[in-house]
């Protein structure tokens, strides 16, 4: 037997076959296809109509009303209705509306399993590679090739592999290590190829950290952004319900062969600093104490990336008993409803309150320049994933990228700060 | 065919939310075209004609999924864009909705309102701005230059859906 990757054989499986070789073009089944409020029905639609096709198989089909929720005006209220009107049409069978982000509402009900192979309308679809899924993003129209055939196409990738040996030191995070790895390689290092984070570190993080490596991915370039699934995936999994797939010998199939050949490089985790980025782009990045002491406006917590429940719980820690500086505006928008809610219940979004949080709604907002959206030239640091000139909002904002940890420090002093000093 | 064409010049990392902002998003491709490179090429919305030709450094496409960013070219009647590299989601898109993409590293000599001479019979397709020796392109797989001679996916499927036979690759 041919020893494989991990990518390949998720590949090999959607094609029906034991083998694929990197570099081979091939034609793959698709067992899940997501889209959201932006990228599905208002796009979709019409074009099904012109070709007078429907919908392959709507048990494969999850929507996600994300993007333009809550309706902030008539064009964003049009195109919310239109999603709610063709899901009630189509009689969909799994539609989150308001519930969140795609990315992270999807695997939360139990959606993604170790195995798949799943494309998604969103260039952070790769958020489900953390999962052991062959999850990738494309485009409305690649979509509606996806919901008429059922297939899409693809070359099969090289495996770049990032080995992480040792441990994260406290105040130190996934975001840290895609910051970290988004500067060493540029926003195309990935060349569109399959990358597995894999070593001790990796292991060691919890779904919600592995889901921040996978979902960065999109800015690596990569295709996928790949994490082993092992006990640590199956007990998580288990708590949404998912039953199948989770055996050990699945899990010990989805595994990268000790033979297969990769593209390997080494990091070491407990040397890793928190990282920070500057304007505009997510590989413009340094360790934090490079910018000790650039002043900011406003701390955002939010997005896919950087909000989810254990994003918040990061921030609570450095902001237990703190207030945010004068002048600045600390502002949340937890990932899912869900999330929200278990933050209430375990009381992390009352640290948050006290600290003087602003709460925004469950959804994409200002992170991709959609709902809420930072003004004029205010400077920002953010958890979100991009920091493109504009893409907040004004083209004058300086957005900066840290980890939540971080970004809670820079909240309470008015400058970006070094999160450690906070967690002693 | 030798087709000649103006050149409008770009830098590296052009990413999908300067071809088309976020704020203009809520609307259809005509909404989105004035603010097309916006931050970034100021006099390009404006100023393009059909049949221009983008010349961008590496990395073109970089960001979202969203495919409007490279609707928006196809919109303004551009012939194709050529870089040295794109983001890979950028380029499954772009052939999905009609832009041809050129790959083609050497891309320093082609400047700003050049014309550019682009052969399309030379096997690979060579690209000649005024006084220069000609640079070769990558070659474009064939079903996707099919694709894009077809105006993207959804015309492709729709002569799929009438019976005509198109390889999928």
């Amino acid at each position: 037997m041919t020893a494989q990757t991990l990518a390949q054989k998720l590949v090999a499986r959607a094609v029906g076959r034991e083998h694929v070789a990197v570099g081979e073009l091939v034609t793959c089944a698709v067992d899940l296809a997501m889209f959201h409020d932006s990228s599905g029905p208002r796009r979709l639609k019409p074009m099904l109509e012109t070709l007078g096709a429907s919908v392959w198989d709507r048990q494969r089909v999850v929507l996600v009303m994300d993007h333009y929720v809550p309706a902030q005006d008539d064009d964003s209220r049009r195109i919310v209705q239109l999603a709610r009107d063709w899901a009630r049409d189509q009689r969909l069978p799994h539609v989150y509306d308001s519930q969140g982000i795609c990315h992270v509402v999807v695997p939360q009900h139990g959606h993604i399993r170790p195995g798949m192979f799943a494309v998604g309308g969103d260039s952070h679809s790769c958020t489900g590679g953390a999962f052991g899924a062959y999850m990738f993003g494309i485009g409305a129209t690649e979509m509606l090739g996806v919901v008429v055939t059922g297939e899409i196409w693809l070359r099969v990738p090289r495996t770049i592999r990032m080995n992480w040996r040792g441990r994260l030191a406290a105040g130190v995070s996934a975001k840290d290590m895609m910051l970290r790895m988004v500067t060493d390689w540029g926003m195309n290092g990935g060349d569109y190829q399959a990358v597995e984070y894999a070593g001790e570190a990796v292991r060691a993080l919890g779904m919600a950290e592995r889901m921040t490596l996978s979902n960065m991915t999109a800015e690596l370039g990569a295709q996928v952004g790949l994490v082993a699934p092992d006990e640590t995936t199956a007990e998580w999994l288990k708590q949404t319900g998912v039953t199948q797939g989770l055996e050990p010998a699945a899990l010990a199939h989805w595994q990268t062969d000790d033979q297969a050949a990769c593209d390997d490089h080494a990091y070491d985790a407990s040397a890793l600093p928190p990282m920070v980025a500057a304007p505009h782009s997510p590989a413009n990045g340094d360790v934090v104490t490079a910018f000790d002491s650039e002043p900011i406006q406003v701390a955002y917590i939010g997005a896919c990336t950087g909000a989810k429940l254990e994003d918040l719980r990061a921030a609570a820690q450095v902001l237990r008993g703190q207030r945010v500086a004068r002048g600045v505006q600390l502002m949340v928008a937890p990932a899912s409803v869900r999330d929200m809610a278990l933050a209430r219940e375990e009381g992390v979004a009352q640290v948050l309150d006290e600290a003087g949080a602003q709460w925004l709604p469950s959804a994409c907002g200002a992170c991709a320049g959609y709902g809420h959206t930072i003004a004029g030239d205010a400077r920002v640091i953010s958890t979100t994933a991009r920091n493109f000139k504009g893409r907040m909002g004004s083209a004058q904002a300086q957005v900066f990228l840290g980890s939540p940890y971080t970004v809670a420090a820079s909240a309470v002093r008015g400058q970006i700060s070094d999160p450690r000093q906070w967690l002693s | 065919m030798t087709v000649q064409r103006r050149i409008w010049r770009v830098g590296d990392n052009i990413d999908t939310d300067a071809l088309a902002p976020g704020h203009a998003m809520k609307g259809g491709i005509d909404g989105i075209k004035p603010f097309c490179l916006e931050g970034v090429r100021p006099d390009f919305a404006s100023g393009v004609q059909p049949g221009d030709v983008l010349v961008a450094g590496a990395n073109f496409g970089i960001g979202s999924s969203r495919e409007q960013a490279a609707a928006v070219l196809v919109a303004m009647g551009l012939y194709a864009v050529i870089a040295p590299s794109y983001n890979g989601l950028y380029f499954r898109n772009a052939f999905n909705v009609g832009l041809l993409l050129l790959t083609c590293t050497q891309v320093h000599g082609l400047q700003d309102g050049q014309t550019l001479c682009i052969n399309e019979d030379a096997t690979p397709w060579t690209l000649q701005s005024q006084g220069q020796t000609p640079v070769t392109c990558e070659a474009v797989p064939d079903f996707l230059l099919r694709r894009v001679r077809m105006g993207g996916l959804l015309n492709e499927l729709k002569h799929r859906m009438a019976g005509e036979t198109t390889d999928e690759r």
